[in-house]
């Protein structure tokens, strides 16, 4: 009862239904005229050839007497299969014709009338119905001329019966089908509520049903499947964050706590003076964290801010270079840049000059090919096809195949004795802001060192 | 104002910047109680506002050199405190703080009025340098042409810089640097506050480049010279300021 109410209420019943009831009624329609206009002319038709037939007796009688008319009759009974002809006396007696005596209804003096007759048929003598017209001729002599009704009335039945037929068929099926298609489509939206009732009680792997017809449903559902996937992908990197933040903020906390408590245990004022200094470095640190996180966060919400407009890349290139320069030769190193001409990108530019620090800072700290060994770091920025590239190359010992892809994430730090200084953040941030801009991360084998390449796309509606 | 235009052109400064009197409004008791405790240690005289409405009050008071605006405040909020006083044609200038530490929501408290802006936590050192350059800040200032900050000066339309009548050639970001040091004589500028001002980069790197750009300028306008112009302030940044005699 539930599901059958649940079904009638459906949409997709509604207008089947509606679109029955229209078709139902004009199916009837041209059936109920083509049926009436066919009778009509049927009828018509036998009407007119009794007139005639009634005519051309009258005149045989007129012009040949009684035995003229009489063999015209033997004739035309003879002749006409589904003629019905009398020649009766004035006393009603037959003369001639296939009728055996005057109908009863054969009364007065002339007129239509219907009747049975037995008629000769093929399996021996059977009850038919005539439609004839009687009349009296001169000297009282009456004939009746008519036609077998019979066949015409059966076409009549068949066609009424055709019709009631066509129509209780079209009903019949235009509701079964209205709710097949109904339960069809019920059962698919009942799937889906049930899979969305599934993923809110917090079964997040299951997805909407697909049939593969790529019907509006299955789209509906790819588009419902891949906003799940990028829900969970969200909630996935949400999870990893608030568990490596719980990690990673963990440790240096603790340190921090127990260098207090180490040095609230001592009464020596050089000691507390060192204790506030490195807490202070340490919270510095963690400040330091936060606010990467918080970076990486905004650029993964994925909010194109105020802050985007359109920026020369070769430009920032330059102007970041020129930052880093004079620390990296004090290093000992050498930086090459190659940054020319017009490169617009449409971005932010804070972000994308903190992704390139990022990637200069990385580079000075792990670029070295040994511990002591100056570092040759190399930056370039071009533009082909649509894209803006930018490469920086170190001469360190680069990343290994396998772990390029997890050094973008986040707290992932490849130096596990952690000798530098690092929140693991970094190369995060920068895969973060260039997917902000639309763009892409690539690590790649600098023969030897690393090669970090970002690909932007080129602002639209410049060269 | 105490400071006039002069002082910033040839810094004829005393040894110590001069006493401000700032307005701190900040609905946070402890973050403002040290606040003022810092201020008043360094020698500035300090009022306090703890809802927007209050402060608002004391600023149309119109005696403060320096007013500081947490961003988060009860009553009326820190944007609406400054777009108030702005309409209202103060021009004191204005530091806010917040905790909103993004470009966008910096742009903002700029846009409502604020001179500057610094997001918490931050640096004691930082804020108090970043007040003193507001305090110096020339307001409706004609543009100086020439900078002079003992024997060194600088020409802002040719670019070029001479220490006791001898020319010391600049790169162009070295001439910005030093500008911007010169501005600010006297008072010391934070390494972020460079950052912001002579490369308008809104955010730390981690590794410490300043520091190098700072000691190769260093070397130019202080190396040949007996007395050094150029001075690290530990813990807090640099100051330009002419030699004692």
């Amino acid at each position: 009862m539930h599901l059958s109410l649940k079904l009638l209420r459906t949409s997709t019943f509604r207008l089947a239904a509606v679109y029955l009831i229209v078709f139902a009624v004009s199916v009837g329609a041209i059936l109920a005229y083509v049926a009436w206009n066919t009778i009509g002319i049927l009828e018509q038709q036998t009407d007119d050839t009794i007139s005639a037939e009634v005519e051309a007796f009258a005149e045989q009688y007129r012009l040949r007497g009684l035995e003229g008319a009489l063999d015209t009759v033997r004739r035309r009974s003879a002749q006409e299969e589904d003629g019905v002809y009398l020649f009766a006396s004035p006393v009603g007696r037959r003369l001639a014709g296939n009728l055996l005596s005057l109908p009863a209804q054969a009364k007065g003096e002339a007129g239509w009338i219907e009747f049975p007759y037995a008629a000769d048929g093929p399996r021996g003598v059977e009850r038919h119905t005539a439609k004839a017209f009687h009349t009296e001729l001169q000297g009282g002599f009456r004939i009746v001329v008519g036609r077998d009704v019979e066949e015409r009335r059966e076409f009549a039945r068949i066609i009424r019966r055709t019709l009631f037929w066509a129509l209780g068929l079209t009903v019949v099926l235009g509701v079964s089908g209205g709710l097949l298609m109904s339960r069809n489509f019920l059962r698919r939206i009942d799937q889906i509520s049930a899979t969305s009732r599934a993923i809110m009680r917090g079964d997040f792997a299951e997805r909407m049903p697909l049939k593969g017809t790529g019907d509006e449903l299955d789209r509906l559902s790819t588009g419902l499947n891949e906003m799940l996937d990028q829900i969970e992908r969200l909630m996935k990197g949400m999870r990893e964050v608030s568990s490596n933040v719980a990690h990673d903020l963990r440790t240096p906390l603790t340190r921090l706590r127990v260098r207090v408590e180490d040095a609230l245990r001592t009464n020596d004022k050089r000691q507390y003076r060192a204790a506030l200094d490195q807490t202070l470095a340490e919270a510095d640190q963690l400040l330091n964290t936060f606010n990467a996180l918080l970076s990486i966060a905004r650029a993964e919400a994925g909010e194109a801010g105020e802050g985007f407009a359109s920026v020369n890349l070769a430009a920032l290139v330059t102007d970041i270079a020129e930052l880093y320069e004079p620390t990296i030769e004090d290093a000992g190193g050498t930086l090459e840049v190659s940054a020319h001409g017009d490169v617009p990108v449409h971005a932010d530019r804070q972000l994308l000059a903190q992704a390139l620090t990022n990637l200069l800072d990385n580079a000075l700290k792990y670029g070295r090919p040994a511990p002591n060994d100056p570092v040759t770091i190399k930056v370039v920025c071009s533009a082909s096809d649509g894209k803006a590239m930018v490469e920086v190359c170190d001469s360190g010992p680069g990343v290994a195949v396998r772990d390029r892809q997890r050094v973008t994430e986040r707290f992932v730090r490849l130096d596990e004795s952690r000798s530098e200084p690092g929140s693991g953040l970094g190369l995060s941030l920068v895969s973060s802001v260039v997917k902000l801009h639309g763009g892409d991360i690539e690590l790649l084998d600098n023969e030897p060192g690393l090669k970090v390449r970002l690909v932007l796309p080129i602002e639209d509606g410049a060269g | 104002m105490l400071n006039s235009a002069s002082d910033v052109l040839t810094s004829r400064k005393p040894e110590f910047a001069l006493s401000m009197r700032v307005l701190v409004i900040e609905d946070d008791k402890e973050a403002a109680s040290w606040l003022i405790k810092g201020l008043k240690e360094s020698g500035h005289v300090a009022d306090h506002a703890c809802n927007g409405e209050d402060g608002l009050a004391l600023a149309r008071e119109g005696v403060h050199d320096v007013l500081i605006v947490d961003r988060m405040l009860p009553e009326l909020d820190g944007l609406s405190v400054i777009q108030q006083l702005r309409q209202d044609g103060f021009n004191t200038p204005v530091l806010i703080l917040s905790a909103l530490a993004d470009v966008d929501e910096r742009v903002k408290g700029l846009r409502a009025g604020g001179d500057d802006y610094l997001s918490k936590p931050y640096a004691f050192a930082e804020l108090l340098a970043r007040i003193e350059g507001l305090s110096r800040r020339p307001a409706g200032e004609p543009q100086a042409t020439r900078l002079e900050v003992g024997d060194l000066e600088i020409d802002l339309l040719a670019r070029t810089a001479k220490r006791a009548g001898t020319e010391i050639i600049l790169q162009p970001r070295e001439f910005k640097l030093l500008e911007y040091l010169m501005r600010n004589a006297g008072s010391v500028v934070t390494r972020t506050m460079l950052l912001e001002n002579v490369w308008d980069y809104h955010f730390d790197p981690q590794t410490n480049v300043i520091d190098v750009h700072i000691s190769r300028l260093r070397s130019k306008i202080d190396k040949e010279f007996d007395a050094s112009m150029l001075h690290t302030v530990r813990g807090a940044g640099y100051m330009i300021r002419a030699p004692q005699s």
